[in-house]
């Protein structure tokens, strides 16, 4: 059984530290502000999973989601 | 000019949860064992010096302050013995700012911050850091604070700001009179911040005769959402924010990092052979010694974890001390230089999340990066002592170190 894996930015919480984008840079975006979104959908690319956990484990904003699907 | 070697003494504090004092010598040196008794006690604490000052002990309640724009203003951002009329909107914009004022302020000043324009100007960095080593590496004893670690930020805030990096010990001196001398002499604050706001006026003057392309003229160029350019009160209490703010806590920042290097030898090895791993050390000396400690001032009466707090109040908002909550990082009290999960609070959180934390951050790799490259042996020298700036910004302003191996 394959777990779909899908990060998300809640752009409200986000305060732009950018500290998911040092980790996980495959994974997210920051515009000219330095604030971040989700690269693409967000989907996770297997053998990214872990990024995704760290960025969000390591977000001082408790701004990302990462989504089991 | 003011006598600045003798700022107003306070009693020295024999009770610590009911009559707390950062500026107390016990404090300055160690505060780590202080602030686990205050939190011990309670998540906020109060105490009468400073005309009423609260300081929130846990990363929760330093949480709800920091995002509570309602109850807690930003005007005054510094715990002090006097609380003058606030006179100006534009102090230090956007640090002293409240909404709804403070993102537009804000958003004007993140894009030359971003990590793509660090990284512009990552090799200015790495040169002022080499030519500093050049200075110091023959020598087997020197003092790293003065010699290193204190003039790598203010350099690479000149050049950004496009001033003279050889006026930087004007600058250090400002920011030591505002940041330390001036929370308990107003006329040393007040002569510092009309020096540098003379020297910021004259720089824009320059610049409106003939325009740079630095961060002044960026600021002065720079339109709000009706296309009208900022005041120049605006543009240079933004200046003062950046130099204020880009120096100390920086300079701070790298000389804790390297005190705790030089004593502790197996972090220091271990980043020695895994040079890969300095970002994420640098997360955790950040996390350890946290420089910065913000003030809020309480507007409206309101709950902070269950205790309440009054208007009229200041709050001393201390990263450092939510950044060692126990509740929230396992082995708080020690550095684990490969912490995977560190969602640390040394910038700040909520809205005022600190504008250079791109900077600093690149300022700190590099600042390791090139030391331990080429100085991979050091230690404190034991017939010299570490001395810590009070206040504001906590760091070593005397570092001394033994250098290479014969030592
Ligand atoms: S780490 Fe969190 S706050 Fe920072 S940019 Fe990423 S989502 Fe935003």
């Amino acid at each position: 059984m394959t777990e779909r894996l899908r990060v998300h930015v809640d752009p409200d919480k986000c305060q732009g530290h950018a500290r998911c984008k040092a980790l996980a840079p495959e994974l997210f975006e920051l515009d000219e502000y330095g604030n971040a979104h989700e690269a693409g959908d967000g989907t996770v690319r297997p053998g990214l999973e872990d990024k995704a956990w760290l960025a969000k484990s390591n977000c001082p904003e408790i701004a990302i989601d990462v989504i089991e699907e | 000019m003011s006598d600045l070697s003798q700022p107003a003494a306070h009693p020295p504090v024999t009770d610590w949860v009911h009559d707390f004092d950062h500026t107390d010598p016990q404090w300055t040196d160690d505060p780590f064992p202080i602030w686990d008794k205050l939190r011990a006690a309670s998540p906020v604490v109060h105490t009468e010096r400073f005309l009423g000052c609260y300081m929130p002990t846990t990363y929760e309640a330093v949480r709800e302050i920091a995002n509570d724009t309602e109850h807690f203003s930003s005007r005054r951002i510094i715990v002090r013995d006097v609380r003058p009329e606030i006179t100006s909107r534009n102090a230090a914009p956007p640090i002293t700012s409240d909404p709804p004022v403070h993102k537009p302020a804000k958003q004007l000043l993140l894009p030359p911050f971003t990590p793509d324009a660090m990284k512009k100007l990552e090799p200015r960095v790495r040169a002022i850091c080499n030519e500093l080593i050049d200075g110091l590496i023959a020598e087997s004893r020197i003092d790293a604070a003065e010699r290193y670690t204190k003039h790598i930020p203010v350099r690479a805030i000149a050049h950004m700001l496009g001033i003279p990096e050889t006026d930087s010990d004007l600058f250090i001196n400002w920011i030591h009179m505002i940041l330390e001398l001036g929370i308990k002499d107003e006329n040393v604050l007040l002569q510092a911040v009309q020096e540098m706001s003379a020297y910021f006026a004259g720089q824009i003057e320059e610049r409106k005769r003939k325009p740079t392309d630095d961060l002044i003229s960026y600021l002065m160029n720079v339109r709000d959402e009706e296309g009208n350019p900022l005041e120049d009160s605006h543009v240079l209490g933004s200046l003062r924010l950046l130099l204020i703010a880009g120096i100390d806590t920086t300079w701070s920042a790298i000389g804790s990092s390297l005190w705790h290097l030089a004593k502790t030898p197996a972090d220091r090895e271990r980043l020695i052979a895994e040079p890969g791993l300095i970002p994420t050390a640098v997360e955790e000396l950040l996390r350890a010694y946290s420089p910065v400690t913000m003030a809020r001032e309480v507007v409206k009466e309101t709950t902070i974890s269950g205790c309440p707090v009054k208007p009229g109040n200041m709050v001393l908002l201390s990263f450092p001390a939510a950044n060692r909550d126990p509740k929230m990082f396992p082995d708080a009290d020690k550095v684990v230089i490969d912490r995977r999960e560190n969602r640390h609070a040394a910038f700040g959180l909520g809205i005022h999340r600190c504008v250079g934390s791109n900077l600093a951050r690149m300022e700190m790799q590099v600042a390791l990066e090139e030391w331990l490259k080429r100085i991979p042996d050091f230690r404190l020298d034991p017939a010299g002592t570490v001395t810590w700036s009070q206040g504001t910004v906590r760091g070593p302003r005397q570092l001394p170190f033994l250098l290479g191996k014969a030592m």
